[in-house]
């Protein structure tokens, strides 16, 4: 068993030290949105130490500076550089903080995806039989819903049952479940057929045959050897995520208006557009654009990557 | 926004192929746009302006404003005052309510009794009536406890009910504003006398209404045989229905995409002053706040509170870059245009934040205090960025404002008398129907009391003595020259007490297609009798 699980990590290991690393290597276009993605993260996540002002702090918000231009702008002024909306507030640092909340909504519901998808599919592909076709009929009947009818459905649920303070205070969570729970389809389909071959293998029978749980198995050794696959889907997912996070909430059912995200901030946005401040709804959407853009092609690369056809 | 632009297209063109098969092509559709729906049907549900304004389409008062707001007989002809405590009105003979059946003195009697009704929310109108006698089928005879010489003009919004119909349908108290949508048959349905009729009633999506053939009036002008009303929230949406020539008019066009409308080919900008005070008002009667951290007594029954709220205010900074130079900052809770403004109240108070915040330590919140603000978010011009931006200067001198925007109808479900004035500041915007000082007066600044219905909309309950006894002597006075004295008089003392934050007057802001000809009138109303399309 040992022995086993030291040529897996070494496979994955030497996987990511040559192959990976020679393909990131030889294109530009992934080295370039590696960065970007890393810069749009970073900025995010230093948001509170980056960001030229706080935009949640009401008592920090000047309307006399409202409806400022970019810098570049005439009329514009350094302390904002991309300009301010309509109370006030910077863009740039709404920007960063919003996008925090893109992100950690987008990462959070891609685990809760994960978490869900990984673990039907397992036990899907392992147990089989009965089982098996109830889980997948499931996700055939999820799969005709688009997965942002779902999240909408989720959300409009939660939004009458809960009452409104507690809808306030949970929103963000309510948002988390209805965009993980739309996407788990993808990853017990494939963890599922990844399962299924695993399962048939000579070191899954061995396992099995000196007594082993299923239970264990699956966690130790199948689990390790379907990974690959999933980590291309969830890369991709992210994106999606992202993107459903920003359509709910630029309907306005999505995060809770006093913490914006990049959707919100569009939203908001969009208000100003007849009037000439386009850039209340510009700058939010162009980094709404590069920054799932980044994410898409950083997934296409890893999906060819680990291909072994494409090779 | 494309989803929906797209299925309204569609939903018209279906609608445009619907009425050539029927033949019908020469018939002639208003499309309009509202920011809100009208919140009920029924004409004693709300009393809010835009609300009314729809149902004066529908229902008709005895009498009511022309275009420029002088008084014009409607379902009276003549009206006299033959006494102080008395007037007499002369019923139009052979008007018919959309049913059919005959008006008489009788609907104007239930109607009177009906605006009295628990759910009602015209009460302070209807109890300017001590009682009503019927004398004959078309004459009445009013009775009021005190003379009162405005009183045609304070009922130009009391609308007549038909009374059998409302037997019929159970109808026969007012529809609740706390409940509004549920149950009450008028709620959704009408039958009025005026010159449109309900054709088809979807509240928050979409109200038809139809041409009345047989209305009584053969001489206004509209040539309009079927209005479609459809509320768009969104005002970037909105203004794009009237840039893409999906809607005729639509109210109100955001102060900020006047410019746009100017410059766009066919559709223009229709501007004015609005008899509108637009205000924030402060829990003064309760001994403690529903909504703040503060327990145990309430910060805005100490004068030096209010002061304090008064002055974080910048009404200049919120008229500049909110409503883009397009307001009036006020000192009052009276516009210019109303009678009886006059400067020595009507000036802004001076911000002054230093001073908020020396005056909350002095009254104990050094560090200020935590306070929950309601707000509409589809009544006002701007009106949520409005509230946002006050509580950007309230937090500013250490007041936190937790905002709570809504759409108008659960705004107004909240913070009116009917659901018990459930809240501890609140932003609201006010047309005195009378276009006179004195219907502020009894409605905003005087002690709630429910006999008379006086302060039914001092949500706040600010109370002063003085201002009370000087409301009812102006409510009889009709000397112009120390009726106007006592209404200065009673202004300034609620200036000098902080009894409000007065915030604005609004400007009216419509966007209207060429060639379509509408009146607007300063309390902003659209009356659909003078619409005439090309």
């Amino acid at each position: 068993m040992a022995e086993i699980q030291a040529e897996t990590r070494g496979r994955l290991a030497s996987l990511a030290d040559s192959d990976l690393w020679h393909s990131f290597k030889g294109s530009p276009v992934t080295i370039a949105s590696a960065l970007v993605a890393l810069l749009l993260v970073l900025g995010a996540l230093l948001a509170p130490v980056v960001a030229p002002h706080n935009p949640f702090d009401l008592a920090s918000l000047d309307i006399m500076a409202a409806n400022l231009p970019p810098v570049w702008a005439e009329g514009g002024d350094p302390a904002y550089p991309l300009g301010t909306d309509d109370q006030g507030r910077d863009v740039l640092s709404a920007i960063l903080y919003g996008a925090r909340i893109s992100l950690l909504v987008g990462f959070a519901s891609v685990l809760l995806s994960i978490l869900i998808g990984v673990s039907l599919g397992l036990v899907s592909g392992y147990v089989g039989g009965r089982l098996d076709a109830v889980i997948m009929r499931v996700a055939d009947v999820q799969l005709s819903f688009p997965a942002i009818l779902i999240a909408l459905l989720i959300d409009g649920a939660a939004r009458g049952l809960l009452p409104r303070d507690l809808h306030e205070s949970l929103a963000l969570y309510v948002l988390v479940f209805a965009i993980g729970f739309s996407g788990w389809v993808q990853y017990a389909r494939t963890v599922r057929g990844a399962t299924m071959v695993e399962s048939r293998k000579e070191y899954v029978q061995a396992a099995q045959i000196i007594g082993i749980g299923p239970a264990t198995i699956l966690r130790r050794h199948i689990l390790p050897n379907v990974m690959g696959p999933v980590l291309v889907i969830a890369t991709i997912h992210l994106a999606i995520a992202i993107i459903t996070e920003a359509t709910l909430s630029f309907l306005g059912v999505g995060v809770p208006p006093t913490s914006p995200s990049l959707g919100t901030l569009i939203r908001f946005g969009n208000e100003y557009l007849f009037s000439g401040q386009w850039w209340i709804s510009i700058f939010p959407g162009v980094v709404l654009v590069l920054l799932v853009l980044s994410v898409n092609l950083l997934g296409d690369w890893l999906r060819d990557a680990l291909n072994p056809r494409l090779r | 926004m494309t989803i929906t632009a797209t299925l309204r297209r569609s939903a018209a063109a279906i609608a445009l192929l619907g009425a050539l098969c029927a033949g019908a092509a020469e018939a002639k559709t208003l499309r309009w746009s509202y920011q809100g729906d009208a919140t009920t049907m029924d004409p004693h549900g709300l009393n809010e302006t835009f609300t009314l304004g729809v149902q004066s389409n529908i229902y008709e008062p005895l009498v009511g404003y022309d275009e420029k707001l002088q008084l014009t007989p409607l379902l009276a002809e003549k009206w006299e005052n033959p006494e102080p405590n008395k007037w007499v009105f002369h019923l139009r003979r052979g008007v018919k309510f959309h049913n059919g059946s005959d008006f008489t003195a009788d609907d104007v009697i239930f109607s009177w009794k009906r605006s009295l009704t628990e759910g009602s929310d015209m009460k302070g109108y209807g109890a300017k009536a001590s009682e009503i006698r019927k004398v004959d089928d078309f004459t009445i005879e009013v009775l009021t406890k005190s003379p009162n010489p405005i009183l045609p003009r304070e009922w130009v919004f009391l609308y007549i009910m038909d009374e059998d119909w409302s037997k019929q349908n159970n109808t026969t108290e007012a529809t609740n504003v706390k409940n509004a949508n549920q149950g009450n048959y008028a709620n959704l349905n009408a039958n009025g006398t005026g010159p449109f009729m309900v054709a088809e009633r979807q509240p928050d999506v979409r109200t038809v209404l139809k041409r009345n053939p047989s209305y009584w009036d053969k001489g206004i002008r509209t040539n309009v045989d079927e209005v479609v009303f459809t509320p768009i929230t969104q005002p970037a949406t909105r203004v794009a229905a009237l840039l893409s020539g999906e809607m005729d008019v639509i109210q109100p066009v955001p102060v900020q995409d006047w410019d746009r409308l100017d410059q766009a080919p066919g559709v223009s900008p229709l501007t004015g002053a609005e008899a509108r005070a637009i205000f924030i008002g402060m829990d003064q009667a309760r001994d403690e706040l529903l909504y703040s951290n503060v327990k145990g007594k309430n910060p805005f029954k100490d004068i030096r509170v209010r002061e304090a709220v008064v002055r974080a205010v910048n009404l200049d900074a919120i008229n500049k870059q909110i409503m883009r130079g397009a307001a009036v900052p006020l000192g009052s809770l009276i516009p210019p245009e109303l009678n009886g403004y006059d400067k020595s109240f009507g000036e802004p108070y001076k911000p002054d934040p230093d001073k908020a915040k020396k005056l909350l330590a002095e009254a104990g919140y050094p560090n200020g205090f935590e306070v929950s603000l309601d707000c509409p978010n589809d009544r006002y011009v701007n009106d949520e960025k409005v509230c946002q931006a006050v509580a950007g200067m309230l937090a500013r001198v250490g007041i936190k404002v937790n905002l709570l925007a809504q759409t108008k109808g659960k705004y107004f479900g909240k913070v009116l008398a009917q659901a018990g004035y459930d809240t501890s500041m609140y932003l609201l915007g006010w047309t005195a129907a009378s276009i006179d000082a004195h219907n502020s007066m009894l409605n905003l600044a005087s002690c709630r009391n429910k006999d008379t219905q006086a302060g039914l909309f001092n949500l706040g309950g600010y109370c002063n003595p003085k201002v009370d006894a000087l409301t009812e002597k102006v409510g009889s006075e009709t000397d112009q020259g120390k009726r106007n004295a006592m209404i200065k008089e009673a202004w300034e003392i609620v200036k000098a007490d902080y009894g409000y934050l007065p915030l604005h007057a609004q400007p009216m802001s419509w966007g209207v297609r060429d060639g379509v000809k509408v009146v607007q009138r300063a309390d902003d109303v659209l009356d659909l009798r003078s619409v005439v399309l090309p």
